[in-house]
């Protein structure tokens, strides 16, 4: 009975979206910046599972090539976001999103 | 069965890893979920049979990134617990933020339950008897090729940013030391003096050079440097 469930490519979108919700939810409700950063990253990884189910739904290796693109400036962009929380933290050890002004000057 | 099987796993690793996330109050609690929901999406990059960047998620992803959060967690000393009770604005912003949540979850389903996805009509080239690297490999430096070299400026860009980011400035606090107004004049008046001896005789240069070197305190190489250009 069970055997005859298959699994379509709707299931991993709707994963996706779901993924996606929590991280924007996450992002919403945290004022941690390292773990909002890390919602960031929860949300592009739902992104690239819906990438990589459309591209084998239409059979494309476009879908492939931007899980590569979007992996390379996740990663630059998890080293400049860091540097940032970095240079935040040192000022004020214990600060959250809303103390990103000390930057200021 | 076996593919339904490793979804349902995959699948539930994924969200109670994105859950962990966003409702560990402790930092590091909230990276190791993240792992959890990494592995778990590779998995399913598997399942889909795209091998490369399953292996790729896990080695850039669970492999560096986390590892990168990890390290400025214990770097910086912040693997403190967040008190979770307070609401950082009030106000009911997590009733707000679970409505948006939920709105973009809502609407992202409402249309892929309007989608109808048989009349795409979309021929791909994607063959399923070459291994999925050979076929990334050729888009890449193929089609995707100018996309592909500019991410190597990004990333370039990147790290220059990162590195002008997280560095320490100090100069600044060694310019407005306490004693730095009163030898000003007294700088200004050497420089003057060797810029004239070097202009008086090139021979004369390299030593007002050496004499001032010597003469300046170790902690200001500047008008060193000045009297050297």
């Amino acid at each position: 009975m069970i055997g005859a469930v298959e699994v379509t490519p709707a299931w991993y979108l709707v994963l996706g979206a779901a993924l996606f919700s929590i991280g924007t939810f996450g992002l919403l409700i945290r004022r941690n910046p390292l773990v909002m950063f890390m919602c960031i990253e929860l949300m592009l990884n739902a992104v690239t599972l819906t990438f990589v189910t459309f591209s084998r739904m239409v059979r494309d290796t476009g879908g492939l090539s931007i899980v590569v693109f979007v992996l390379v400036v996740a990663a630059a962009e998890v080293v400049v976001g860091l540097a940032i929380i970095v240079a935040l933290l040192r000022k004020r050890p214990g600060a959250t999103a809303d103390d990103v002004a000390i930057l200021e000057g | 069965m076996i593919e339904l099987i490793v979804f349902a796993v995959a699948g539930a690793a994924c969200l109670a890893g994105a859950i962990g996330v966003v409702a560990s109050s402790n930092p590091v609690h909230a990276a190791l979920s993240l792992v959890g929901t990494l592995f778990g999406i590779a998995v399913l990059f598997v399942a889909q049979e795209a091998n490369f960047l399953a292996a790729v998620q896990v080695i850039v992803y669970a492999g560096a990134i986390v590892v990168l959060f990890l390290f400025v967690i214990m770097l910086l000393g912040v693997d403190r617990t967040d008190n979770l009770r307070v609401e950082p604005l009030g106000g009911g912003q997590r009733v707000t933020a679970a409505v948006v949540a939920l709105g973009v979850l809502g609407l992202v389903l409402a249309t892929l339950a309007s989608t109808d996805w048989e009349a795409t009509g979309v021929v791909g080239e994607f063959d399923e008897t070459v291994p999925d690297i050979n076929q990334l490999g050729e888009a890449l430096f193929t089609r995707y090729l100018y996309a592909f070299e500019i991410t190597s400026i990004l990333l370039v860009v990147a790290v220059v940013g990162a590195v002008l980011l997280a560095r320490r400035v100090r100069r600044e606090e060694e310019i407005v030391d306490p004693g730095q107004a009163e030898r000003q004049a007294e700088i200004t008046e050497r420089i003057a003096r060797a810029e004239a001896r070097a202009a008086h005789t090139d021979g004369a240069r390299d030593g007002a050079a050496a004499d001032d070197a010597e003469a300046e305190p170790a902690t200001e190489p500047a008008p060193a440097q000045e009297v050297g250009s």
